[in-house]
């Protein structure tokens, strides 16, 4: 089974990589609040879109060129 | 005066729409093979026989017709939670085509024949380095956008959609590893050679589901359970742990795949252990969405496209539940390539990732076309009902059918010898893969529906960018 001298490694790899990203996302304050973002995903003016086409219309200025 | 800064939704738009055309087309597939088994004269050709036409099935369903709803949902998602327009839209321009080409190619080679043979990662090695580059540029776009935020905190679905992008990545890059020795035809050798080669082949395959098939769709739960809900998830706090979790402890599942084969004993029993771990973050993501509704169940009652992302909710749990158990070393014994394994994939597959995908694009197509709802949301209703008895049907076929066929493998004789042959156990599964036939014609009528709604849905409206949200109130 020499593949798991690959596959192993590279899961504690993974893990140390993964802790990183953790420990960075826990001193960058992103879990501070563990209550707000899920109330502050609707502060996003999402409603108004049923009042009709008020939203500019898709033309080239604000098109991305695609 | 200038125009207000708008969301890139072009692209969005796109993946949203080539979504239910590749359902469509994958689903229409899984219903020709279903045919083929209960009538196996319907294999007319080498081109159109099953075993050619069963990748393109599950290449359709899962990277065309589920990868485009992820590219479309995430890139929805992540703009709308950042606060910000896409990163590079000329490079997420190029993911679209560069997809669409590699799904296009797939759909063109696997009936000729070339195939690495590996599940799911069945795509010759051209079509792996494009898949490679539209990975990168889809890797650059997404995380070019969270770099871009103007909020602060990134919101938990864009985490999930995050992990999914990185962990496909590297899971692509190692098992499709391969000594290329011609172009035309398309033909590769693997890196790696029996027992290790399966080893890194269940290592994707089974990470491809935890990371593709269930990472990226806990990102589109997690924002539009809530927002069609209007309701803040259940626990804003369990969703950093459930996300935590299941990134730590997802990789090692994948030799359940191998069990009593010649993998060594401790790695089977290790990837057993995994399996039955990872029954806690999934069930912990389970119930934080569909305690999303606690209050407002009434709900489920008249929104359609609630029961969508319910149900699929429902079937997450069922199946995340179901897979330790089989996971174990003596059901497996049982389970092991009979259909009960097809009918657990097809639990996740139709029943977490369609619904989930479907109850978001029925979010999104109005907001997309500045309509205020779905053409019609009858149709929507039907969909549901016609999708759901069609799992049903899927699902219980094959759980009789599996359980059957194990049985009946296991049987012996007071003198040891087997009861039954192979194909009397063939011929007693006749009746079930006619169920499970019926099951995914319903499945696949419920998609036709969709498009038609969706068709009803573009004509009259007009493609909108809708405004980028200021800074200052988003704080």
């Amino acid at each position: 089974m020499d593949i798991l001298y690959l596959l192993i490694p590279l899961s504690l790899l993974l893990v140390f990589v993964i802790a990183a990203i953790f420990w960075w996302s826990l001193k960058s304050g992103q879990f501070d609040d563990l209550d707000g973002p899920g109330y502050r995903l609707f502060m996003d003016d999402d409603d108004d879109i049923s009042a009709g086409n008020q939203y500019p219309k898709e033309d080239s200025s604000n098109s991305e060129g695609v | 005066m200038q125009s207000p800064a708008t969301y890139h939704y072009k692209v969005v738009r796109q993946f949203t729409v080539m979504t239910v055309i590749w359902g469509i087309v994958g689903m229409l597939v899984g219903v020709i093979i279903a045919a083929q088994l209960v009538w196996p004269e319907l294999n007319v050709n080498e081109y159109l026989s099953y075993g050619r036409l069963r990748p393109l099935h599950t290449n359709a369903v899962i990277f065309a017709f589920g990868g485009c709803a992820l590219f479309a949902t995430s890139y929805f998602v992540v703009q709308r939670t950042s606060h910000a327009p896409l990163f590079a839209p000329r490079l997420a321009a190029f993911t679209f085509w560069g997809w669409q080409l590699v799904i296009v190619l797939a759909a063109v080679t696997l009936p000729m024949g070339m195939t690495q043979a590996k599940e799911y990662a069945e795509l010759e090695w051209p079509i792996d380095i494009l898949i490679t580059l539209v990975w990168v540029s889809y890797a650059v776009v997404f995380f070019g956008t969270i770099v871009k935020r103007t909020v602060s905190h990134i919101y938990v679905a864009n985490w999930f959609y995050g992990a999914f992008i990185l962990a496909v990545a590297l899971l692509h890059l190692v098992n499709s590893a391969a000594i290329p020795v011609s172009l035309f035809p398309m033909k590769s050798y693997s890196a790696y050679a029996g027992v290790q080669d399966a080893m890194v082949q269940w290592w994707y395959g089974h990470n491809a589901v935890g990371f593709f098939l269930t990472a990226g769709f806990l990102g589109m739960m997690y924002y539009f359970v809530p927002k069609q809900a209007d309701r803040p998830i259940y626990s804003y706090r369990l969703s950093v742990v459930h996300f935590w979790a299941l990134i730590f402890t997802y990789m090692w599942a994948g030799p359940h795949h191998l069990h009593y084969t010649a993998l060594p004993d401790w790695t089977q029993s290790i990837g057993m252990v995994f399996s039955l771990i990872l029954l806690a973050p999934s069930w912990g993501g389970m119930i934080n969405g569909i305690m999303t509704l606690s209050g407002v169940w009434h709900k489920l009652r008249d929104d359609p496209i609630l029961k969508f992302l319910v149900t699929s909710l429902s079937f997450y749990g069922m199946s995340t539940f179901e897979g330790p158990m089989m996971s174990i070393k003596t059901v497996n014994a049982l389970s092991h390539y009979t259909d009960w394994t097809i009918g657990h994939v097809h639990s996740g597959a139709l029943g977490w990732v369609a619904m989930i995908s479907i109850g978001s694009i029925y979010y999104l197509l109005p907001r997309l076309y500045g309509k205020a709802q779905m053409h019609s949301m009858k149709a929507v209703e039907t969909h549901f009902w016609i999708a759901t008895i069609g799992i049903v049907l899927y699902i219980a076929s094959m759980w009789i059918a599996g359980v059957m066929q194990g049985l009946m493998w296991r049987a012996t004789n007071l003198d040891g010898t087997l009861t039954y042959s192979f194909v009397e156990s063939v011929k007693a599964t006749y009746p079930f893969w006619t169920i499970r036939l019926l099951g995914g014609v319903l499945f696949l009528t419920g998609m036709l529906i969709m498009a038609w709604n969706m068709f009803k849905t573009m004509a009259g409206g007009q493609t909108i960018n809708a405004p980028v949200l200021k800074a200052a109130i988003a704080h």
